[in-house]
């Protein structure tokens, strides 16, 4: 009977074996199972590796910065003989040790939406230029306003640790509507006097708020408004409104979530710099099949150390030399 | 007639040495007290009187280094709606804590019934008054589980609470599936959701509903906790479980009494939250319930139960929100106002423990 067992068990191996030895296996890693850019970029992944008949293994650290899971998941893909792993790091730096590990054997490693410090921990990063998502808002608010030197602008970051796409976003829009930015790998070590300042939102509608609020009490003129993402910026728009400011106000943000572009339509946002968590998963399996098939692995976009993914500006009041789409358009686009 | 009180006999000779000592009678020792004893015995006492000092010198100081903006109308009006929701988590909280409980929970259980009520009336067409009351019930019951967890099943109110702040967590995520519920949407379907968002404006200041209603639940706790039997019972409970429940007290019966009207108490500031934010967001408060223990501590409500003012947990809201106004508005970093809040939970703690070595 034991041995009836072992037996069948063998052969249940070697089949599975089999079966799996003429597929590749993939994984991907994300910070969270909850945020709908994530969702967004599962549902990305699982479309392309269905497509290109790889078997996919996802795995989510239960909130964001949650290193322990993460790490689990890549020494898991490890020992699952994957191919490739294609991963949003929690934490830029804490997760190097793991990932040299995978690389040492064999995997291909693509940092997807948030880069690795140094970008070259991974093999690629595929993720949104999010310096330029932030200039071409700045070029547009700098555009719609005309004359800026009469221009008051409050700055909606992330929360105060200076992570990359907070200064990235922040920088990229305060150089765009054209404001010496000094070090641009920080915020507020600029000394425009067009600057009244900035707070913090902790990227959702109840910061936005609070942070708004703060800003006008320092300043109640503020016309121009940079938020680090769409929640933020609904925030900011309902502290306007309380007092009666919500026309005084260019509001600009950076994400491309679906009601982040509704409220573009409904003209609580004036612009809004959209991403693409879908293509960098599904761009992410497609570099994996090729490694898996012919070892090569993906090349930089040119003048940066990532692959860019794409951003596109939307907006309904679109200026000249700024391309563009419309709120309508990005609706077919959005995320989430 | 000619009599004095004075004893006239003579004592014996061997007795009249005893003339010469001390006549007065045993009576308890009445040493003066230094300044500093009588203020302990005074904070005993009455535990509130230190938030009150502490806010009372916050505004003076903020006021004189930050100025004008900071001593505006319009501004002490604004601090008091950025504090309102976390002043009415805090009275929930302190329900808990004067039980000698805590719980971690409350934040969570806000956002959950806001996701509740938003999703019924905005998305399912449900009359904006159902889905408001179906998020009262459900915060009831939310609080009502928590209760039966401590009473029933004997399990210590700091892991309870600490399981099911993640089970309610992700029941929201779920319902809402982490996506913000859009003001305009709220607008055009339940509009009675913002209630507490409308404003009365009083010369410069602008009183929002919501902060109305914070005072208002705080007035209501105190006086069930101070003039009804029940609020005796609540602060026996917390004083010595074991003691109320030898004087007759039904104590697990009201025990779960003080968690259903706490996850009541979160219902409200569910209601005044989309109002306060204007949109129903699944991500925010997320450290709404640290905050709201941070306001109880502040405002001198003992973590071993049984002492300190409800009121107390309102003047801690205060505090928090009359310090990060001070401090912004005299351009220190968000950095540093974190600094400055920890030091003061410090504070507050260090002083409930110099409080309690008075022997009553």
């Amino acid at each position: 009977m034991k041995k009836l067992l072992a037996g069948t068990a063998l052969a249940f191996a070697s089949m599975s074996g089999a079966s799996f030895a003429a597929d590749t296996t993939a994984c991907l890693i994300t910070k969270t199972d909850t945020n709908p850019f994530f969702v967004k970029m599962k549902e990305g992944a699982s479309a392309a590796a269905a497509e290109n008949g790889i078997d996919l293994n996802t795995f989510a650290g239960k909130i964001d910065g949650d290193v322990e899971t993460q790490i689990a998941a890549v020494e898991s893909c490890i020992a699952a003989g994957a191919k490739g792993i294609l991963i949003t790091p929690s934490d830029s730096r804490a997760l190097a040790p793991v990932v040299g590990q995978a690389r040492d054997a064999g995997l291909l490693v693509i940092a997807l939406d948030t880069p690795f410090e140094p970008a070259e921990t991974a093999d690629a990063t595929f993720a949104t230029d999010n310096f330029l998502a932030g200039e071409l808002i700045g070029q547009w608010a700098a555009a719609t306003m005309g004359d800026t030197s009469e221009a008051k602008i409050a700055l909606l970051d992330l929360n105060p640790s200076q992570i990359s796409v907070d200064y990235l976003r922040d920088n990229g829009f305060l150089q765009g509507f054209g404001v010496d930015i000094k070090d641009p790998t920080k915020m507020g070590d600029e000394d425009d006097a067009r600057i009244v300042g900035n707070d913090v939102t902790n990227g959702n509608e109840e910061g936005g708020r609070t942070a708004m609020e703060n800003l006008l009490q320092k300043d109640s003129g503020v016309n121009v408004v940079y938020t680090i993402n769409e929640p933020a910026a609904a925030g900011a728009y309902e502290a306007l409104k309380s007092v009666g400011l919500e026309d005084q106000a260019l509001i600009v943000s950076v994400d491309g979530g679906c009601p982040g572009v509704q409220n573009v339509a409904d003209g609580v946002i004036g612009a809004t710099s959209m991403q693409f968590p879908l293509l960098m998963a599904s761009k992410g399996i497609e570099a994996i099949k090729a490694y898996a098939e012919t070892g090569e692995k993906p090349q930089n976009t040119d003048g940066l150390d990532f692959v860019n993914t794409g951003v596109e500006l939307v907006t309904d009041a679109p200026v000249e030399g700024i391309p563009s789409i419309t709120s309508e358009e990005a609706l077919g686009k959005c995320w989430g | 007639m000619s009599d004095t009180t004075q004893p006239t006999r003579k004592g014996q000779e061997f007795e009249q040495t005893l003339d010469a000592s001390d006549k007065t009678v045993a009576s308890f020792e009445h040493e003066s007290r230094g300044f500093v004893d009588r203020l302990q015995h005074a904070l005993h006492s009455n535990p509130t009187l230190v938030p009150v000092i502490v806010l009372i010198g916050a505004v003076a100081v903020f006021g004189l280094i930050a100025g004008g903006k900071f001593f505006s109308a319009f501004n002490l009006s604004l601090i008091i709606q950025q504090v309102s929701i976390i002043g009415i988590l805090a009275a929930a909280q302190s329900l808990i804590v004067l039980t000698a409980g805590i719980d971690l929970s409350v934040a969570a259980i806000m956002v959950l019934m806001a996701v509740i009520a938003g999703n019924l009336s905005v998305y399912m067409g449900v009359p904006p008054v159902l889905g408001l009351l179906a998020s009262f019930v459900g915060g009831t019951a939310a609080g009502l589980m928590n209760g039966l967890l401590v009473t029933r099943v004997k399990l210590p109110p700091f892991i309870t609470t600490l399981g099911t702040w993640s089970i309610f967590y992700a029941l929201n995520l779920w319902l809402s599936g982490a996506q913000s519920i859009r003001s305009q949407d709220i607008d055009a379907n339940a509009s009675i959701l913002k209630f507490f968002g409308n404003n009365i404006a009083l010369g410069g200041a602008r009183i929002t509903y919501g902060s109305i209603l914070m005072v208002a639940v705080f007035a209501v706790l105190w006086y069930m906790l101070n003039k009804t039997a029940w609020g005796r019972h609540v602060y026996a409970i917390g004083d010595d479980k074991d003691s109320a429940e030898l004087a007759g007290i039904r104590t697990d019966r009201t025990l779960l009494s003080v968690y259903a009207l706490s996850g009541f108490v979160c219902a409200i500031a569910a209601w005044a939250s989309i109002g306060r934010v204007g949109s129903i967001s699944p991500q925010a408060f997320y450290e709404g319930n640290l905050q709201s223990i941070t306001a109880v501590v502040i405002g001198g409500i003992s973590l071993f139960g049984g002492r300190g003012s409800i009121m107390g947990a309102l003047f801690g809201a205060l505090i928090v929100g009359v310090f990060q106004s001070g401090l912004r508005l005299a351009g220190v970093d968000v950095l540093w106002q974190v600094f400055a809040i920890g030091w003061l939970i410090i504070f507050a703690v260090a002083i409930d423990q110099w409080i309690r070595k008075v022997s009553a």
